[in-house]
């Protein structure tokens, strides 16, 4: 690890511009990513901007029901948060999902949804990586690809994106809101990240030196009703090798409302639009789900090596909208 | 010394019954001091440079920027590192020429050690480590480990254990077999990942080179570093207190030779710690195999012919077996019987032993195999193995010391259930899963190794045992003083413990599931003679009363046996066929192991075996990229082994069986709880979902590929 | 300000405040065990990928490993030094000996600085990630052994103790009769589980 200065900043105007003084400057939330990162030499940063203590740690509903959620608000806060549990179960699920207890207790909101893929090529300096090294090549694609990307990924980068969180954000509609030395912006998380193409080194929509302060979730009746199932290669401790964000409302047998958001398989939380739309208004069968599932998968392009997860995330689709669709038969035979 | 070896000892209570560690309290409050903690005035800190080529030669490195950089001390590297010896046979067999470091330019692997970068703090020194530049002229290299290959090899083995062995007509025997079952079983590569890094501190005092040390056998490592460095064997101390896990990895590696080396030149103490990553490279690790297993036996189960051909790798500067095909040996007879270890090399690290070398691998094949012969046959698995219970040993035609195989098998069936069990796969579903249970039996050799102790009778009332042992968390420092309490006819908590000082003589290391079973032969005959010296009467000198004991003619003088520990692993499992997730939902396993000295840590070893079964079966595989000849993925979030989550309740239990001719009745437990029990859980995975899995680790991809079949 | 790739810290450590000159790039672990003597706290992978390094700060577990010491200026650290009682042990600490937690122990701080805080953790009514219901109305699950042994995932042991941790953990929460514990057998294990 090379030496870097390291700045506490007090607050969100002081914070984007120390970031903005000093090049080759990060901004330092949990740690648990970048400092990692940092070691293994993939981020050499001259600068850290500590920005964990900066007042964005707060959690507070907005109005008809939503909830704006602060950057720097811990994995753990989030996943234990009443609201967030109320509300949109799924997101507190994700998080739970996701890493330790001791990592969720440092992670944050803001460093979640900017964390790095796993991809063990991206990580490893000693390899070519098109993420790490531009125009390096990506080793991934003829190599050692089993967790990597099925969907809308390229020939120049097949990384998945990580995060647990970011895939219920994704079925949520979450807006990401962030500060910049020319004032506030947003982004809908629908286009916080870019398409990989031919530049998978540019991840995310952020203007340079962006702060990430907070996420809004707009309200979503139908998360009250929602489900997160990660599949991994342990129990627990891992990353997903594919995982669902799921919400299903069905009235009179019908799918009033629905949301799907597939993790693990794109360089972004993957929101099944089209499987979505396939549903609406449609009957809450298995064999819905199913077609809806492969409307969606349609696009797929797997590799020699991870076409499973067309099949896992099928399935999961499957297994998670039927659950769901019996819970609100369930309940609707109790409000009778 | 007394040589008599036969009969026990007078049981005063101590051993059997269960004892915390001692040093127990030490571990839980943070006291105990692992080898990388040991507070010394001038520490430098060293950090490993390895190459990133798999073959090749280093071209150009030069070492003046780094050396410019703060706080760097040293550049250690093949242009000026000192010359070792590298033309002996030291303790563990010919110089490991993975301990020769920086003497060439040649990289024979990708991760070989190129330099060591030495700094006044460990930040300083990673980072010049990491900013070091050497150029490399790279040759072909070739990591490709498949079946098939005209270059695999049958090793030399040695005379009491060849690498291929067998009797009788094998072609005949399978020809006239009702029922043939001919499989290919592999297992990836997997690695020890021990949580203490592999670590080692040197520095010169009075003469002498002092290593504090993370290893398995210190006495191993300083007659090692002896010859390396050409020194008389009694210039060099190495000590090992606490040592965080071993598995068959920890002895001489590059750390010991590296800080050594470093402590010469800057005449100052050097610490070396390995990172994880490095680990992959530098600390051994269990060979991926390629094993054949054929059977064919007659319709009631009974083996006619049994072939099982193993394929390992080695390095091309090293030769390591992984035995495989040995297991079969010890297990079941056959008219016809073959058994083959081949080797194959390639631009790889040296594997070395890694808990169970031959019989985890081995034993998942064979086992999985016998699962499938009991399918063709229409029979229960517990019945075609109580049906092919040798008498004696089918090559050897030795008798067995003892063999309560299927004493342990009908303990375990009562426990686990088995008798309500429906033979048919792929019928039990609770909710999205489906349920299987599995089972399979376990042995290890029981072996010995020469060792001597010290037992001191102290003025104060108490005792002191001195001996090179290493508790590498098998509560060794436990055990040998209940043994030694016995031995004395005293209460353990007069018996005060120090192993892991090579000053202390020549002992057998934590390995081959014989340390226990080695140390407390020397303890008890040192204990025994200072007893009996004790009771002519007189006053205890201020500096005590030491007798000392040697078991080399003790072990020399045994009798020719069939000596293995035995145990029937059962295994119940949860398999989400729409997911692929296989969840192990309990574990049982009833062993047969001699005498279990504390039955508190000696079930901690033994579910420890069990979960390290479970974590082969379903988690372990580190990856190689062919292209570059090294790891993929080399890191704890990259090679999983199993989480808490994964691990269910596991039980192990035994049944009495002392061996008559070990003065303790101990066999040895260390390693016979990882045999069988991947075997038994792979076995379950069939039984829950009627597709046979042959491929360790049975990941969720593979499941889903293969789904719920119909076939056996 | 001209750039400073070192500075001295204040770390409250076990309830005993410390000054001290940190490199930037020194993590929390290597402040603790190369700097402060404190070596109970174990480097295992040093990326946060298995949890010996576990440490409390600010009440809260942690992986001290991916940690910067500089940035945890000011805050409260518990180390497993400083969580017994003078000379009695933690209700955890004692059970992990009483239940043998541990082989090697080179886990073993980690384990119980994150069994200490993950008990506290299900007490304020945390979640986990096999929690089946999570929605505030559900109530608090009990801490049975499959929600200790995911709260403790966090924390690998490569000698395969987790049977004993699950054990001593759930004695140290109160969830249990204290005492010597008795192994069940299978039907008893079925029964508490809800297998089978």
């Amino acid at each position: 690890m090379r030496e870097f200065d390291y700045r506490r900043a007090a607050d969100v105007p002081g914070a984007v511009a120390l970031l903005g003084a000093g090049p080759e400057a990060r901004y330092l939330g949990g740690g648990t990513n970048l400092v990692d990162l940092m070691k293994s030499g993939v981020e050499r940063p001259a600068l850290l901007v500590d920005v964990r203590e900066l007042p964005l740690d707060r959690i507070e509903e907005t109005d008809g029901g939503g909830l704006r959620i602060g950057a720097t608000v811990t994995n753990s806060d989030l996943a234990a948060h009443p609201e967030v549990r109320r509300r949109y179960p799924a997101l507190a699920q994700a998080v739970l999902a996701g890493a330790s207890g001791q990592l969720r207790n440092m992670a944050t909101l803001g460093g979640n949804l900017l964390q790095r893929t796993r991809c063990a090529y991206f990580t490893d300096v000693t390899k070519p990586c098109n993420k790490r090294a531009p125009g390096s090549g990506c080793p991934a694609v003829a190599g050692e690809h089993r967790n990597h990307a099925i969907l809308g990924a390229s020939a120049h980068c097949v990384a998945v994106h990580p995060s647990d969180m970011g895939v219920a954000l994704a079925a949520f509609d979450a807006v990401v809101h962030y500060e910049t030395a020319d004032g506030p912006g947003a982004l809908p998380l629908a286009e916080f990240y870019l398409p990989v193409g031919d530049t998978p080194h540019r991840e995310t929509a952020l203007p340079p030196g962006a702060l990430i302060t907070g996420v809004t979730l707009p309200p979503a009746p139908v998360a009250a009703a929602s489900r997160y199932r990660k599949v991994r290669e342990r129990a627990s401790y891992a990353f997903a090798i594919g995982s669902l964000a799921a919400a299903l409302d069905v009235r009179d047998g019908a799918v009033h409302d629905v949301r799907l958001a597939f993790g693990a398989v794109a360089s972004r939380p993957w929101r099944a639009r089209t499987a979505e739309r396939a549903l609406l208004g449609g009957p809450a069968t298995a064999e819905a789900f199913a077609a809806a599932a492969d409307a969606e998968l349609a696009a797929a392009e797997p590799l020699p090596g991870n076409g499973y997860k067309v099949t896992l995330i099928r399935n999961l689709v499957v297994a998670v909208l039927t659950e769901l669709a019996e819970e609100c038969r369930r309940n609707e035979e109790a409000t009778r | 010394m007394t040589t008599t070896t036969t009969g026990t000892v007078p049981v005063t209570g101590a051993v059997g019954t269960a004892h915390t560690r001692v040093e127990g309290r030490d571990k839980v409050t943070g006291a105990a001091r692992y080898a990388a903690e040991v507070p010394l005035a001038g520490l430098a800190h060293g950090w490993l440079v390895v190459s990133t080529i798999a073959r090749g030669r280093i071209r150009a490195l030069d070492p003046a920027p780094v050396r410019a950089m703060p706080g760097v001390l040293a550049v250690l590297h093949h242009g000026n590192a000192q010359p070792l010896e590298s033309d002996y046979v030291g303790p563990m067999g010919p110089a490991d020429p993975a301990l020769q470091l920086f003497q060439h330019d040649r990289v024979p692997y990708a991760g070989w050690p190129v330099a060591l970068v030495v700094a006044e703090t460990s930040e300083q020194a990673r980072e010049a480590a990491e900013a070091l530049v050497v150029e490399y002229d790279e040759e072909p290299h070739d990591v490709a480990f498949a079946a098939g290959r005209p270059e695999a090899y049958v090793p030399a083995g040695n005379p009491r254990s060849p690498a291929e062995q067998g009797k009788g007509d094998l072609a005949a025997g399978l020809a006239a077999s009702a029922v043939v079952v001919d499989e290919e079983y592999t297992t990836p590569e997997e690695h020890h990942h021990p949580m203490e890094p592999h670590t080692a501190t040197a520095y010169w005092e009075n003469g002498r080179l002092e290593v504090i040390d993370a290893n398995q056998g210190s006495a191993y490592v300083a007659q090692e570093l002896a010859r390396l460095f050409a020194l008389d064997p009694s210039a060099v101390r190495v000590r090992s207190e606490h040592v965080g896990g071993g598995f068959g990895s920890k002895g001489a590696r590059a750390p010991q030779v590296a800080a050594a080396m470093a402590a010469t030149v800057l005449h100052r103490p050097v610490r070396v710690v390995l990172t994880r990553r490095q680990m992959f490279s530098l600390t051994g690790y269990r060979s991926p195999t390629i094993q054949r297993v054929r059977l064919g036996a007659d319709p009631d189960g009974r083996l006619r012919a049994l072939d099982h051909e193993g394929l390992n790798q080695t390095s091309t500067v090293h030769e390591f077996v992984e035995r495989s095909a040995d297991v079969a040996r010890a297990m079941y007879d056959a008219e016809a019987h073959h058994t083959v270890s081949r080797v194959l090399r390639l631009d790889v690290p040296t594997p070395t032993w890694m808990r169970a070398p031959g019989e985890a691998p081995g034993s998942f094949a064979l086992e999985c195999a016998l699962d499938e012969l009991a399918e063709r046959c229409g029979l229960d698995p517990i019945a075609v193995r109580a049906r092919n219970e040798p008498e004696v040993g089918p090559l050897s035609g030795l008798p067995y010391s003892s063999r309560r195989l299927l004493t342990c098998f009908e303990e375990g069936a009562r426990r686990f259930g088995w008798a309500d069990r429906d033979p048919r796969p792929g019928v039990r579903r609770e909710g999205r899963w489906l349920l299987g249970t599995g089972t399979a039996a376990a042995s290890f050799p029981t072996l010995a190794g020469p060792s001597t102790a010290a037992v001191t009778a102290e003025a104060d009332g108490g005792y002191t045992v001195r001996i090179t042992a290493a508790d590498i968390g098998t509560g060794a420092r436990t055990a040998l003083a209940l043994v030694a309490a016995d031995a004395l006819e005293v209460a353990p908590d007069r018996i005060r413990v120090r192993i892991g000082d090579s000053d202390f003589g020549q002992a057998m290391l934590a390995g081959g599931s014989a340390g226990t079973r080695s140390w407390a032969w020397a303890v008890t005959l040192a204990a025994r003679a200072l007893r009996e010296q004790l009771a002519l009467g007189g006053t205890i000198p201020p500096q005590g009363i030491t007798v000392r004991s040697d078991t080399a003619e003790a072990l020399a003088a045994l009798p020719p046996r069939e000596r293995h520990a035995f145990g029937a692993q059962f295994a119940e499992v949860a398999v989400d066929v729409a997911t692929g997730e296989v969840r192990v939902r309990r574990m049982l396993g009833i062993f047969a192991a001699g005498r279990i000295v504390n039955p508190l840590t000696a079930r901690s070893q033994l579910v420890g075996g069990m979960i390290w079964g479970l974590s082969m079966a379903l988690h372990e595989e580190a990856v190689r990229d062919e292209r570059w000849g090294g790891h993929v993925g080399a890191d704890l979030a990259g090679y999983h082994v199993a989480a808490n989550a994964d691990v269910p309740l596991v039980e192990a239990d035994w049944v009495d069986d002392p061996d008559e001719q070990d003065p303790v009745g101990i066999k040895g437990i260390g390693e016979v709880g990882i045999v069988g029990a991947a075997a038994a859980v792979a076995n379950a995975v069939w039984h829950a979902t009627g597709v046979r899995h042959r491929h360790l680790p049975i990941r969720p991809d593979r499941v889903l590929t293969a789904g719920a079949g119909d076939r056996g | 300000m001209p750039p400073s790739t070192a500075g001295a810290i204040t770390l409250t450590i076990n309830g005993e405040k410390h000054t001290l000159p940190v490199d930037n790039r020194t993590t929390l672990l290597d402040a603790l065990r190369e700097r402060l003597g404190l070596t109970g706290t174990k480097k295992g992978c040093d990326q946060g990928q298995c949890g010996a390094c576990t440490v409390l700060l600010d009440g809260r577990r942690v992986v001290s490993c991916l940690q910067l010491a500089v940035a945890a200026e000011g805050r409260e650290v518990t180390t497993i030094e400083g969580v017994a009682d003078g000379d009695r042990l933690h209700p955890v600490q004692q059970a992990f000996l009483d239940l043998d937690g541990f082989q090697c122990g080179y886990c073993t701080p980690g384990q119980i600085c994150s069994a200490i805080a993950a008990i506290e953790e299900h007490a304020a009514g945390w979640p986990s990630a096999v929690t089946t219901d999570v929605r505030p109305e559900a109530g608090v699950p009990p801490l049975t052994a499959e929600e200790i042994r995911e709260r403790m995932s966090g924390n690998l042991c490569r000698c395969g103790a987790y049977v004993s941790i699950v054990q001593a953990v759930a004695r140290a929460a109160g969830e249990r009769p204290a005492g010597p514990v008795e192994l069940p057998g299978a039907a008893a294990v079925a029964q508490a589980e809800g297998v089978a």
